[in-house]
């Protein structure tokens, strides 16, 4: 009777271990399901943007009096005042000054750098009228997502009344669309919402990948090869291990206050330069590939370098013909998500002036660049409310990127990892 | 494998070629408040003319006068944003670093408001019930001889005409210029209208700022980080609470949260900028003369910042939330700028 309670027991207690397991994964889940969520929620609008169909007439007066059609002269047009002119010819009641400003704040202020891009691309279109789709202003955009309540009090709302009314009434005659956000993917920065994009952010962040693979793979493959195949053992290479365990673990802003010391204040190289912040990258994924790798080295069975060995293969033979491909893919798997850590990085890059303001796309390692995980993190502090949905989709295009990188560190383990 | 370590060593070469070569590129560094401003410009500035876009780095005033003083030529910036005067010890700095002149230049206003949710009642405090409601020892009596630590727990201690709610403030760290401006510009000023304070800045000027310029730390005031955006969010979220930030993020969320009144008067637009409003402070950015000349569309920048159409009363920053100067001052400033005037102090 006893022995019977206690099994019993003993099953019960089983199962609530297994409970408890199952619910530590479903919190988890749950907190995954949370996250995505709200980012998918707040962010999927990002990606589509409220333009406004305007007939423009490209005014040779305006544009280019002398009829020139010289490339700076066009350039530097009052393309301004062809948009005002066409929400004139739109809303032709409109008289005061005030009114006219608040009817221009309709459309982006991006409108009259489109209009630039259509003339420059082709002149012949001066003198022509024709419907063009303009991005509307960010508060624009808010109302036609339904994310600005139309009901509060005029007061309280960052759009007018007034500039609703004009909006409806370009909404009843089909002149409202909304379109893929093609500048959210192909823009710089832009302190105006509706023209921030994400692709310098993404060159500045390949470029810094770049770096940090070019220097972290190399080195940190050679030190685990040495530490692992070549290093005699002791105190020496105990403590080199020990240091490497420490180093993998110390806070990565510790990395940017020394890339500032080292790389900015000591070699002089540029600020906010990818260089700079692949350098200092791939510092804090040397200790992850170090560890990997040796882990990957060990796991290749003596077996092979005996063998290898025994038919006269030199020690460097053995570690470059035989070792080294055995032990690739796992090599591979640490060096990936190493990088994918670096990738969301912003703390060090604070340190060493990537956190800033920066438009223009990178065209090289040298210059100033930010990051994906500071665009993001730039947007966040943005008073302007559609900033945050944006901040959103960025966070979305981010984790993209992390999900194909682990995803590919998955798919080499299992295509080419051997087991003995 | 000598070919290999000879690209490596040519690679390495035209890199640090490349860093030495001359700048085109305008960079900025400072202020966390006159940001939003500085990027605004620099973005019009690059789209409208043949020049790159400036590189606006937001460092924090007192770190961007830092950067900034550090010297002459490529690596240091050009220009810093503040939202303070420089102090008379960073121009000792930028003096002993060989930076030569520099040029001051005032752009406009910056409120601080205490606000809360819009769905809560509006409250009007004065700078005095401010300073009891923050302070980390508050007088025992009228007179303010006497010290205790802050035993006021709820709105409602304070005065009886505010509010039954436990006091709950959310504001920036002490590294924040926002801090500095509102400790000197509300706290201070509260502080003072009790007479044995106000005597103290005479007697005895370290404890009188040690007084006025501490803020509690019993949890009734909560450092919520730079981030004004997850203050305005916690307001929302928080019916109870109230926040300390700068005008242009209760411009932009009117409709979830409000300003509330200090000294009768409500955080706005025109209050801010005739100087009615008490918790003000001017913005500035310093311009390095000897840098003006060489790298290339410094002077269109200061042009570009200093038009009607940018810092004018229906200028672009204006709708991003700068308070825009007088007109007479605008235009002297405009020509002290366009002068490259060196400030002297």
């Amino acid at each position: 009777m006893t022995d019977q309670r206690r099994l019993r027991r003993r099953y019960r207690a089983e199962r609530r271990f297994e409970f408890y397991g199952l619910l530590a994964v479903l919190v988890a889940l749950a907190a995954l399901v949370v996250l995505l969520g709200t980012l998918l929620g707040k962010g999927l609008s990002a990606f589509h943007q409220t333009h406004l169909r305007l007939d423009v007439t490209f005014a040779e007066e305006v544009l280019d009096r002398q009829g020139t059609r010289a490339p700076e002269v066009l350039w530097a047009a009052d393309y301004g005042a062809l948009v005002k002119r066409a929400l004139g010819t739109r809303f032709p009641d409109v008289a005061t000054r005030r009114d006219r400003r608040a009817l221009a704040r309709l459309l982006s202020s991006g409108a009259q750098y489109a209009l630039r891009d259509m003339v420059l691309a082709d002149p012949a279109i001066i003198g022509e009228t024709l419907s063009i789709e303009l991005p509307a202003s960010d508060d624009i955009d808010m109302l036609h997502k339904g994310q600005l309540a139309r009901d509060i009090p005029e007061a309280r709302r960052k759009v007018s009344d007034q500039q609703i009314a004009w909006f409806d009434s370009l909404a009843a005659q089909g002149a409202v669309a909304s379109r893929f956000n093609v500048g959210f993917f192909s823009g710089g920065d832009s302190r105006e919402p509706e023209l921030a994009g994400i692709w310098s952010a993404v060159l500045g962040s390949f470029w810094m990948m770049a770096v940090c693979v070019a220097l972290a793979v190399p080195i940190g493959v050679m030190a685990a090869v040495y530490l692992e195949e070549f290093a005699p053992r002791n105190r020496w290479t105990d403590a080199i291990e020990v240091n490497i365990n420490n180093l993998a673990a110390v806070p990565s802003i510790i990395f940017g206050l020394l890339g500032l010391a080292v790389f900015l204040s000591f070699l002089g190289l540029p600020r906010s330069a990818p260089l700079v912040g692949g350098m200092v990258l791939a510092l804090m994924t040397l200790p992850t590939v170090i560890i990997a790798g040796r882990a990957a080295i060990k796991a290749v069975p003596p077996s092979i370098r005996e063998a290898a060995l025994g038919v006269g293969a030199s020690p460097v033979q053995v570690v470059v013909h035989h070792v080294l491909p055995l032990a690739m893919p796992g090599i591979m798997t640490g060096t990936i998500i190493g990088l994918a850590r670096a990738l969301g990085e912003t703390a060090p890059l604070l340190m060493i002036g990537m956190v800033a303001f920066i438009v223009d796309a990178p065209g090289g390692p040298l210059d100033a660049s930010t990051a994906l995980p500071v665009q993001v993190y730039l947007w966040a502090d943005s008073p302007e409310r559609a900033f945050v949905e944006k901040t959103s989709a960025a966070i979305l295009v981010l984790l993209g990127f992390l999900i194909a990188m682990n995803g590919f560190a998955v798919f080499l383990r299992n295509r080419f990892e051997r087991r003995w | 494998m000598k070919l290999w370590g000879l690209a490596a060593a040519v690679a390495v070469a035209v890199m640090i070629a490349g860093a030495a070569e001359a700048r085109d590129q305008i960079r900025i560094v400072g202020s966390s408040t006159v940001f939003p401003f500085a990027t605004a410009v620099a973005e019009r500035f690059g789209r409208g003319t043949p020049f790159k876009t400036p590189v606006v780095e937001s460092t924090g005033s007192g770190s961007g006068l830092k950067l900034f003083c550090a010297g002459l030529g490529v690596p240091h910036p050009d220009i810093t944003n503040a939202s303070r005067r420089i102090k008379r010890s960073e121009v000792e700095r930028c003096r002993d670093n060989g930076v030569g002149e520099i040029t001051e230049v005032k752009i406009g206003y910056d409120g601080i408001v205490i606000a809360n949710a819009r769905t809560e009642v509006r409250i009007a405090l004065t700078l005095r019930q401010l300073f009891l409601v923050l302070a980390k020892d508050v007088p025992a009596d009228e007179d303010g001889a006497e010290l205790i630590p802050n035993p006021y727990k709820t709105w409602k201690d304070v005065d009886a005409a505010l509010p039954d709610k436990a006091i709950e403030v959310l504001g920036p760290p002490p590294t924040s210029g926002t801090r500095d401006a509102f400790v000197e510009r509300a706290m201070e000023k509260g502080c003072k209208t009790f007479p044995a304070i106000k005597a103290m800045r005479r007697t005895d000027r370290i404890s009188y700022q040690a007084i006025c310029h501490a803020i509690r730390e019993d949890g009734a005031f909560v450092e919520a980080g730079e981030n004004d955006v997850l203050i305005v969010q916690k307001l929302i979220a928080n019916p109870n609470a109230y926040g300390i930030f700068g005008f242009s993020f209760l411009d932009q969320n009117l409709d979830k949260i409000q300003g509330n009144l200090v000294n009768g008067i409500l955080p706005e637009f025109e209050t801010i900028s005739e100087g009615s409003y008490p918790i003000s402070r001017s913005m500035y950015f310093y311009i390095k003369n000897a840098h003006a000349d060489v790298i290339p569309g410094v002077a269109d920048y200061v042009a570009e910042f200093t038009s009607e159409k940018a810092w004018g009363p229906d200028g672009y920053l204006a709708d991003k939330g700068l308070i825009p100067l007088s007109d007479e001052e605008r235009a002297r400033s405009r020509t002290d700028a366009m002068g490259l005037l060196p400030l002297a102090m």
